[in-house]
């Protein structure tokens, strides 16, 4: 317990922390935020740029400045985006669930595949199917992913007309009603398995792109921390003693090994959200990703708020239960 | 007084990584781009900047062996003009996080106290807040030039370095050699300078070679999405983003993107046979041990 309520504190920390980095962040920016907003001509009129830095609390000094972030974002409150000109609140409702079910998407091939490779790789050490592995986990977090999405797009979509083209859903088909904004959820909660398996063709290939350095990563690591385990003399004694091969694996190797494997995870969440952004810029995703490259390129502060925190709020959520987990598993870990 | 001799010791045997065959592939392609890089203007190739709007989208041919693109630029005088704007940027990039990460480390974790908390909630900080957005809000805000892109990703990137030496400094301090330097009259900078980051210095190095092919592909990528390289500097992630906008025009994006490719599995053989000759577990690897 005490070791939850650390965990927990440590979390909440660092989540303040992230509303003071995106805060002081907009503020350090040379960038001229009013000219973005407002337009190089009335920018130019000092009586209207006073009257928007009243209406937007930047007359005042920015200590009281944050604090009136803070409390507005109690309120659930994230302002209003330049650009879109909707509640970044709203906007980030939208583009959350977009990302998210492509994330998902990307971890679970990225687990499932990885982790297969990676115990065929350790099993057979050394052999021609490890080295293999091993090389396409080299190539796998050194292909640029922007390059990948380029590629697959072009390959799997232009030439050989394999998957749909970009987006969520083909055109002809209207968004599921909104539950959850997982479009594949959504559709099979409305009951149209048509518009799911759209949703879902749309996904695989932007998908996969996504977990190809996940992918790489993990292989690497849960390959070495499956010797590791393998070198062990309980695993050893658990095969003289003539447990079958299968309960070895999975009592054995994978428990001993899932530590580090979802440290990797936690981590492989950053890596992931630098290839969403590079990803859904191809593949015209609409997610977090392209909204925050939007927000970026035309310095809409409220807007990369926004997504500082909702990215670092799950960054920081996902860790946290990461840890919790690894405490649940590993009863060292909680004296510490 | 002398040097205790155990610190002149050379860090253990990396040398051994240079046998495996996969990181001489790497230091080769990597020499090759290096080559490049030095000898390009000398090549019989195309001027890189020079449009022929007549000629341009054109598939690969014997006059241009990797096509043309949309303002009839030679892409392969491109490719290969492109190794000069992401090499010694990426080094620079590489050597200013390892510079700023390693000294504010080492002072984190010599000092300890104040020094130690204040470097390290700051590095907490960065770490908590998304690496690419971060980037992307700093690059913006400097406006799209590749040395705007790289002094953004320096911001982003020292934490994980002044991490990894604060703890090698930490394991490093306890030592007894340098208690004894200390009590010989060693101040502290003095110390540390000689007696404890010599001894930290491999894994420091071989944490950069690791990081190469990353800073690569994020400064790269950082180029596609318009943040880095502005037109016309031939860069490689540039001219992938070229590619996007003519898809049927597939050389486009391919042949710079196989240059990226190339130079950041480089680094990451190079990387991996030198962590692996370092670090003794995963050094049995190499003769092939047991089970």
């Amino acid at each position: 317990m005490r070791y939850l309520a650390i965990r927990l504190g440590l979390s909440a920390v660092l989540l303040v922390g992230v509303t003071i980095i995106t805060f002081v962040l907009t503020n350090l920016v040379p960038g001229d935020p009013i000219t973005a907003a407002l337009g190089e001509r009335a920018a130019g009129d000092p009586k209207i740029v006073a009257a928007y830095r009243e209406a937007q609390g930047l007359d005042k000094p920015p200590v009281v400045q944050y604090f009136v972030y803070l409390g507005n974002l109690l309120h659930g409150d994230l302002g209003t985006s330049i650009g879109t000109r909707n509640p970044v609140v709203q906007d980030l409702a939208y583009a959350f669930p977009a990302t998210a079910e492509l994330a998902v998407f990307a971890i679970l091939v990225a687990v499932v595949i990885g982790l297969t490779l990676a115990l065929v790789a350790a099993l057979r050490r050394n052999r021609l199917s490890d080295q293999l592995i091993r090389a396409v986990s080299v190539v796998g977090i050194s292909v640029p992913t922007f390059w990948l999405a380029v590629a697959a797009y072009f390959l799997f979509f232009f030439v050989l007309h394999w998957t749909p083209g970009s987006g969520r859903l083909s055109a002809f088909y209207d968004a599921p009603p909104r539950v959850t904004g997982l479009f594949t959820v959504d559709a099979l909660l409305a009951g149209q398995p048509d518009v799911a398996g759209d949703a879902l063709a749309h996904l695989v290939l932007p998908g996969m792109v996504l977990a190809v350095y996940t992918l790489g990563l993990l292989v690497r690591f849960a390959r070495s921390s499956i010797l590791d385990v393998l070198n062990q003399d309980y695993v050893r004694a658990a095969r003289a003693k003539g447990l079958p091969g299968r309960r070895v694996i999975t009592a054995y190797l994978l428990r001993g090994a899932l530590l580090p494997i979802l440290t990797i995870v936690g981590l492989a969440f950053g890596s992931l959200l630098s290839g969403a952004v590079l990803t859904e810029q191809v593949f015209a995703w609409g997610g977090i990703g392209q909204y925050a490259y939007r927000a970026s390129t035309a310095l809409d502060l409220p807007s990369i708020m926004g997504v500082g925190l909702i990215v670092g709020a799950v960054y920081i959520t996902v860790n946290f239960v990461i840890d919790v987990v690894y405490g649940f598993v590993d009863p060292r870990v909680r004296v510490g | 007084m002398t040097a205790v001799p155990l610190r002149r010791r050379r860090a253990p045997s990396l040398p051994v990584a240079w046998r495996r065959p996969a990181a001489l592939a790497g230091a080769l392609v990597l020499l090759a781009w290096v080559v490049v890089a030095l000898i390009v203007p000398l090549l019989p190739l195309e001027d890189p900047l020079r449009q022929s709007v007549g000629a341009a989208f054109q598939a690969p041919s014997a006059a241009h062996l990797f096509g043309t693109d949309q303002l009839g630029r030679d892409v392969l005088s491109r490719t290969l003009w492109g190794v000069r704007s992401s090499l010694p940027l990426a080094v620079a990039l590489v050597a200013g996080s390892l510079v700023i990460g390693s000294v504010l480390g080492a002072l984190a974790g010599y000092l300890g106290g104040v020094v130690d908390e204040v470097i390290m909630r700051v590095a907490d900080l960065v770490f908590a807040f998304p690496t690419i957005i971060l980037a992307m809000v700093v690059a913006a805000a400097l406006g799209p030039s590749l040395v705007n892109a790289v002094i953004a990703l320096l911001i982003v990137s020292w934490p994980n370095y002044a991490r990894v030496m604060r703890a090698l400094v930490l394991g490093a301090r306890g030592q007894e050699y340098v208690i004894a330097g200390r009590l010989l009259g060693a101040g502290p900078l003095t110390s540390l300078r000689r007696d404890v980051l010599p001894n930290v210095s491999a894994p420091m190095l071989v944490l950069a070679m690791l990081d190469f092919g990353n800073q690569i592909l994020l400064l790269a990528g950082l180029s596609f999405l318009g943040l880095g390289a502005v037109p016309p500097t031939p860069e490689w992630g540039s001219m992938v983003a070229d590619g996007v906008v003519q898809f049927s025009s597939w050389w486009l994006a391919t042949f710079p993107g196989l240059a990226i490719f190339s130079v950041v599995v480089a680094f990451n053989l190079i990387g991996d046979s030198l962590r692996d000759a370092l670090d003794p577990r995963t050094a049995g690897a190499v003769q092939g041990s047991s089970i």
